[in-house]
């Protein structure tokens, strides 16, 4: 595996296409994430705004074009490969370990910092008690800034659907990335707890000093905290710019809002 | 630093403690029939060996495996060929005495070990290819690896063919079997409770997610798959040693499907249940015995039991006696920590519906 190149990019995509036999569900996509950024990724349904995740994330290979994480050429890398380079992510549709209790969901999210060998999982050597005590103590304070650390030992089963969102989020942080991809996140909220979503995104922004790249169909949301938008539909980026920009432009209005909704931005 | 062996140390030695006087005490029970007993017993323990060994593979990291037969089929013939051939002429030389005693011991342990390690190597090169398939394909494929590895053994003139290979050493006794019953037990439930375990447990819930958060899926499922089938070889290792004879007949499909149905019965990913259900599987055909002698049938009603247990099961409490918990946990019903009347709220799903409002 290549060094990653402090001075790179955080995430380099460039003129990346997925066709899915004869459908061609993402055309030249490229997008440039530097250290700290908050960017929206909105479209319509099935405009292929989970794909584009899904390629940035090894979940699918994309037929043409070059994505790179910090430098590094990661078409042909697995899921695995690309969060140990930084970038983890959360799912449109929840998938939290769900038999698991809230707090091995967010030790596991720190899988790459805290594993160690077999036989010192066996043995229980001093490295075991320190590194799962970090992991633990981690995991806590993770819990507690998304508010569930009354619940660590809770079957994330059994959480509520806002909880399991934000429990998703602290999952992912605890992989420690620098760029965090977050699908949807306030799919399913109400206006109450999106509000507070968007506070925690900031917050966790600054306080990790992450990138965040996010999905999402709540306006309200967009538009409040992300300082770039790109709008996609039927694969296509048919704008990019800062969110009044977006508001204005007739394209986006046309394709994506249409709505008496959308007209009056 | 802390000594972190010490207390394992301790542990060990008031464990062999502990079987070496159940060992005396087993004997010298003055109970009718108790050498019948005893090695119902002992066959338990090997039981539990084999539950808790495939449990990892099945009920931890998820990857239904239908080939532990297979393994075990190695481990026991491998390490009857090390004592058959070399370690028991050796030990026939030497005059009778504590010398001998120790040396046998250590060879025994050694040629368990040996069958135990072929039935991880085993276990590893069917692992590589076989655990990129889920689900129903995994299933066949381990049964099919499981039937090769039986019908080589019945083709090995020199292991005995299909007349079995009979005169093994009969070294296999109490200690042995519980002190591995006890190190997988250990070794499981350490598992279960580390970075490792966790990764298992990520693989069985969401691959795709476990994949998400970096936990190297192939890896781990074949590690889960190449310390089930260590354990394994390791049981029929003792098994061999036990009956002082091998046939491949010993390990058909039935001993893996037997092996599967304590597990399950057990419940899935519960250490615990697969011990109390090892127990009860293999008692009940010694039970039934009794049974099959009452009815004047000729043929073993085991397997006919088996399936209504299961089917059973399955209607009553398909997630098996103890779930994906362990014993313990279930005596101290732990509760939920959160109070109930919290977050009503959270079901508000109306932001989806309301379209979106740009202006707000």
């Amino acid at each position: 595996m290549k060094a990653a190149d402090p001075n790179a990019p955080l995430l380099e995509a460039t003129s990346v296409t997925i066709k899915f036999g004869g459908l061609t569900a993402v055309s030249d996509f490229n997008l440039i994430v530097r250290p700290h950024e908050l960017i929206g990724l909105i479209g319509p349904n099935g405009a292929g705004k989970t794909t584009i995740f899904n390629m940035l994330t090894g979940v699918y290979r994309p037929t043409e074009g070059e994505i790179r994480i910090a430098g590094v050429p990661t078409v042909s890398f697995k899921p695995y490969q690309i969060t140990a380079l930084g970038v983890a992510r959360t799912f449109q549709n929840i998938r939290l370990f769900k038999d698991l209790t809230v707090l091995n969901n967010v030790k596991i999210g720190g899988h790459i910092h805290y594993k160690y060998s077999g036989a010192t999982a066996v043995l229980h050597t001093n490295h075991f008690h320190e590194a799962e005590a970090i992991a633990e103590e981690e995991a806590m304070k993770l819990l507690r800034i998304f508010d569930l650390d009354s619940r660590a030992r809770t079957s994330a089963r059994n959480l509520p659907y806002g909880d399991q969102r934000r429990l998703e989020i602290a999952r992912a942080l605890s992989a420690r990335p620098k760029l965090l991809l977050l699908d949807e996140p306030a799919a399913g909220l109400n206006t109450g707890e999106t509000l507070a979503l968007m506070k925690k995104i900031h917050e966790i922004r600054d306080r990790f000093g992450l990138a965040v790249l996010l999905i999402e169909h709540n306006m309200e949301l967009v538009m409040g905290i992300c300082e770039r938008i790109l709008v996609l539909n039927y694969g296509r980026t048919i704008a990019q710019g800062p969110p009044q920009q977006i508001q204005q432009d007739p394209v986006v209005i046309e394709a994506y809002l249409g709505e008496p909704a959308g007209s009056e931005a | 630093m802390r000594k972190w062996w010490l207390k394992d140390i301790v542990l060990l030695i008031v464990g062999l403690a502990v079987l070496v006087g159940a060992n005396y005490i087993l004997q010298v029970l003055p109970i009718q029939g108790m050498a019948y007993y005893f090695r119902v017993i002992i066959l338990i323990g090997i039981s539990i060996t084999l539950a808790v060994s495939l449990n990892i593979i099945n009920g931890h990291a998820g990857q239904f495996s239908l080939g532990h037969a297979g393994f075990m089929a190695i481990g026991a013939y491998l390490s009857a060929f090390v004592t058959y051939f070399y370690a028991s002429p050796y030990l026939e030389k030497l005059p009778e005495g504590l010398n001998r005693l120790v040396l046998q011991n250590v060879f025994f342990l050694g040629a368990v070990l040996f069958g135990g390690l072929c039935a991880a190597i085993a276990g590893y090169l069917v692992g590589l290819p076989s655990l990129r398939l889920r689900g129903d394909y995994l299933a066949i494929v381990t049964l099919g690896f499981g039937e090769i590895i039986r019908v080589i053994f019945l083709n090995v003139e020199k292991l005995g063919g299909a007349r079995g290979l009979s005169g093994v050493p009969a070294w296999s006794n109490f200690i042995w079997v519980y002190f591995f019953a006890w190190m997988t037990v250990l070794v499981s439930m350490r598992l279960i409770k580390s970075s490792i375990g966790r990764a298992f447990l990520a693989v069985r819930e969401d691959e795709i997610a476990a994949e998400a958060m970096g936990v190297d899926t192939t890896r781990y499922k074949v590690q889960a798959f190449v310390i089930g089938s260590f354990f394994a070889g390791v049981a029929g290792g003792l098994y061999g040693h036990y009956l002082a004879y091998l046939n491949p007949a010993m390990f058909t499909f039935m001993k893996s499907f037997e092996v599967i149905t304590m597990v399950v019965l057990g419940g899935l990913g519960s250490i615990s249940g697969s011990i109390v259900a090892a127990i009860i599987l293999t008692f009940l055909p010694e039970g039934l015995r009794m049974a099959k002698e009452f009815l004047h049938m000729n043929s073993d009603p085991r397997m006919v039991i088996y399936s209504i247990l299961l089917i059973v099961l399955m209607l009553t409490r398909p997630q098996g006696l103890f779930g994906r918990r362990e014993l313990w946990e279930i005596l101290a019903r732990r509760k939920d920590t959160v109070p109930k009347e919290t977050r009503d709220q959270d079901k508000g799903k109306m932001n989806r519906t309301s379209g979106p409002s740009i202006s707000e």
